[in-house]
């Protein structure tokens, strides 16, 4: 009997496996991508980020790619299914677009060695598991620089989602920014608990501008805190795409991840049988961390301010571009008067992934 | 005014052709929607319906998506028919699993699956617990358990949030609200087949649902306490005058099914997930209310209702891969699909009377 189960059971895996050799193979000219969204693209926030990323992908290979998408998947087993049914459907390289994915990729990825994973914004890598991620603060030290000109309260208020080190460092750059041009300007910051909640997002605006104040930054991923701005006459700073058409009179502008680029390398390496996972450090990061420099985090148009701020904040970006600028470099002060590093030494990358103290100029303390 | 009059006596034929003229107006009305967006209607269907069990490593996905519906939906079965309306069995499932998970991260060189064991007693008591409260404001206070459990969900989300992100984070997360990873004596294996290996997420986990729904079937249908759950839902005046303590059946039910909402979560987080976050559950409590009613409040029933929506779920993410259909769009199939099955059965139990009284 156990035999009887036995064949018949390897008689499966056979055909099986005979069947997946021929959908492959007859299909083999386009590349397959896969991509796996947290949200839906209507977040207008970071998922619509990577969807503009994919449309690029799109325009750029036409019919030399075949893309599957799978969006609103929670961080949990359901990845982990999601992702393998990617790679049984023959996908040869799936972006999988959230921290949370983590693990799950990687769980795939040991599954399918000759599939190519990239996972964004995560650290754990594997032979054919790469990380991409984005220097997102330096688009908030621009931000500090025009809040630090723009505001008359002095009072700035800023929405974070989680006191991780990726949005401490953002809170930190906005602060370096900040302080460059206004020693009198400070930072308040609420926490939202949440990625994306329109509702608690708009709610923490309210609280900033009873609080008195004029400028607002988010670290969360939807509109809403730019339409309480543009109600309540404040001004304010959209999150990972341009915001404007929520926002028109309050949006000064928008730091836009532009994973568009990013993609469309790791496919042409794949196509060229030249992808790989770089050996960056072990932080954070990512094998890839780019920025500004590298036109992975793009600067929107600067509106509704004068024309010298703007120019102040077109030097900001020129500088942060051919390396003028160090965000980070000391001396630096935590806001108890804690020396973190001296002049003449700047913090590195693993530094700033292990940032749990806020800058001279934001109040409080970070909490937990 | 409509008035709902139960039938006296349910016909046998209507019980038979009731889900299944059900079925057939869903899939009338999803032929409507999806042609109407512009999606191939038949392809479609075939996606929800039909792909998941195109492969044997997709069928046996559709039971780890239904292992904790079905381990949920079994525990609510009791409350539901003792009339006892336990809507918390989310917050149940959120404790039971941070303090077997809190517990497993007490020994982290364990190896031994011994551990896993006491996880799920731990995780029983866990869910229990969460589920006393509510139990006990009913019965000494008379307080709505509709209201409490409810609102103590909230209470174990935030309270699972600060304790991965606060006591028990891991250091090694990059700031990030993760717990360490469990030690191996807590996880759940998968199931390897000889001369298969692995057939998706299959693990070891699904052996609970074997021989918990057989005991329950038992229980509810063989022994007096099951009898007494009965009787307390279908006539409490009776159960008064039989002499059985309505609170102590109320309490009964209420610890057994957040326990065994512990008990889901246990297996879940560590077949699946392996270390605590601030999210474990993904809505399986609020889900498995639809899988107890849609499964009539039998053991077998809840069985079959746990894969069938365990089966919608996984043929929209397939439906979503091969031919980009919106998950809003398989959301409002999947909503139509209940709406006509509680439709059915609630016709097939009552009579309906329409009338214009002013």
């Amino acid at each position: 009997m156990l035999k009887f189960c036995k064949r018949i059971f390897s008689l499966f895996a056979l055909s099986a496996s005979v069947i997946f050799f021929i959908v492959t193979n007859s299909f083999a000219s386009p590349t397959k991508v896969g991509f796996v969204y947290l949200t839906t693209p209507g977040d207008h926030g970071w998922t619509y980020a990577h969807e503009l990323g994919k449309q690029m992908v799109e325009k750029r290979f036409g019919n030399d790619v075949k893309i599957s998408v799978v969006e609103n998947v929670p961080e949990g087993p359901d990845a982990t299914r999601v992702i393998r049914e990617l790679a049984k459907q023959g996908n040869e390289i799936i972006f999988t677009t959230s921290f949370g994915y983590m693990e799950p990729t990687l769980k795939v990825a040991k599954e399918f060695p000759n599939i190519k994973f990239e996972h964004i914004t995560g650290y754990k890598r594997s032979k054919n598991v790469a990380t991409g991620n984005i220097r997102f603060y330096e688009g908030r030290y621009i931000q500090g620089v025009v809040a630090g000109l723009m505001t008359k309260t002095n009072k700035i208020g800023y929405i974070g989602a989680y006191p991780i080190a990726e949005v401490i460092m953002g809170i930190n750059a906005f602060a370096q920014g900040l302080r460059s041009v206004n020693k009198d300007a400070s930072i308040s910051v609420i926490w939202a608990n949440t990625w994306y909640d329109p509702v608690k997002e708009a709610d923490a605006a309210k609280v900033h501008i009873a609080e008195g104040a004029d400028i607002l930054a988010q670290h969360t991923d939807s509109p809403a805190m730019l339409q309480i701005a543009e109600k309540n006459g404040a001004l304010g700073f959209g999150q990972s795409t341009d915001m404007s058409a929520f926002a028109p009179k309050a949006q000064l502008f928008a730091s836009e991840n532009n994973w568009g680029p990013y993609y469309i390398k790791k496919i042409e390496q794949l196509q060229n049988g030249k992808w790989n996972t770089g050996d960056g450090p072990d932080h954070w990061a990512g094998n890839e961390w780019g920025g500004i420099s590298s036109d992975m985090l793009t600067i929107s148009k600067f509106q509704n301010m004068p024309d010298s701020v703007a120019k102040k904040a077109e030097e900001a970006v020129n500088g942060i571009k051919n390396g003028s600028i160090k965000i980070f470099a000391g001396p630096l002060v935590d806001n108890t008067g804690k020396e973190i590093i001296p002049a003449g030494k700047t913090l590195d990358d693993g530094a700033l992934w292990g940032m749990n103290y806020y800058l001279k100029g934001v109040n409080g303390k970070v909490p937990g | 005014m409509i008035t709902f009059t139960p039938r006296d006596k349910v016909s046998n034929y209507w019980t038979l052709i009731g889900p299944i003229l059900s079925i057939i107006l869903t899939v009338i009305f999803g032929l409507l929607i999806f042609t109407f967006l512009g999606f191939d209607p038949a392809e479609t269907l075939y996606q929800i319906f039909i792909s998941p069990f195109s492969r044997i490593d997709r069928v046996s996905d559709i039971f780890v998506k239904a292992c904790p519906l079905i381990i949920v939906g079994i525990g609510l079965m009791f409350c539901f028919k003792a009339n006892v309306w336990n809507i918390g069995a989310e917050g149940q499932f959120i404790m039971g699993t941070l303090l077997a998970g809190a517990f497993a991260l007490l020994f982290p060189n364990v190896e031994t699956k011994l551990l896993i064991i006491c996880m799920l007693f731990i995780g029983f008591i866990g869910g229990a617990l969460w589920a006393f409260i509510p139990a006990i404001l009913k019965t000494r206070l008379n307080v709505n358990e509709i209201l409490v459990s409810l609102m103590l969900v909230y209470v174990a989300m935030l309270f699972i949030d600060f304790i991965v992100r606060g006591p028990l984070r891991d250091p090694m997360s990059f700031g990030f609200p993760l717990s360490k990873p469990y030690p191996e004596g807590a996880l759940i294996n998968k199931i390897s087949f000889p001369g298969i290996g692995y057939l998706g997420q299959l693990h070891y986990g699904i052996l609970f649902i074997i021989f918990l729904i057989p005991l329950t079937w038992i229980f509810i249908n063989k022994t007096l306490g099951g009898f007494k759950i009965n009787v307390l839902g279908s006539a409490p005046k009776a159960a008064r005058f039989a002499g059985f303590s309505k609170d102590k059946i109320t309490m009964t039910v209420l610890l057994l099914s957040g326990g065994l909402a512990g008990v889901a979560g246990v297996i879940e987080v560590s077949a699946n997930i392996g270390q605590l976050q601030p999210e474990v559950s993904f809505g399986y409590g609020f889900t498995a209310i639809i899988v107890a009613f849609l499964g009539r409040l039998s053991p077998v029933g809840i069985l079959f209702a746990g894969v069938i929506i365990a089966t919608v779920k996984l043929g929209a993410d397939n439906a979503q891969m091969t031919m980009g259909i919106p998950k809003v769009v398989t959301g409002l199939f999947e909503g139509i699909l209940l709406f006509f099955l509680l439709t059915g059965e609630t016709l097939q139990k009552y009579k309906i009377k329409w009338s214009w009284n002013k």
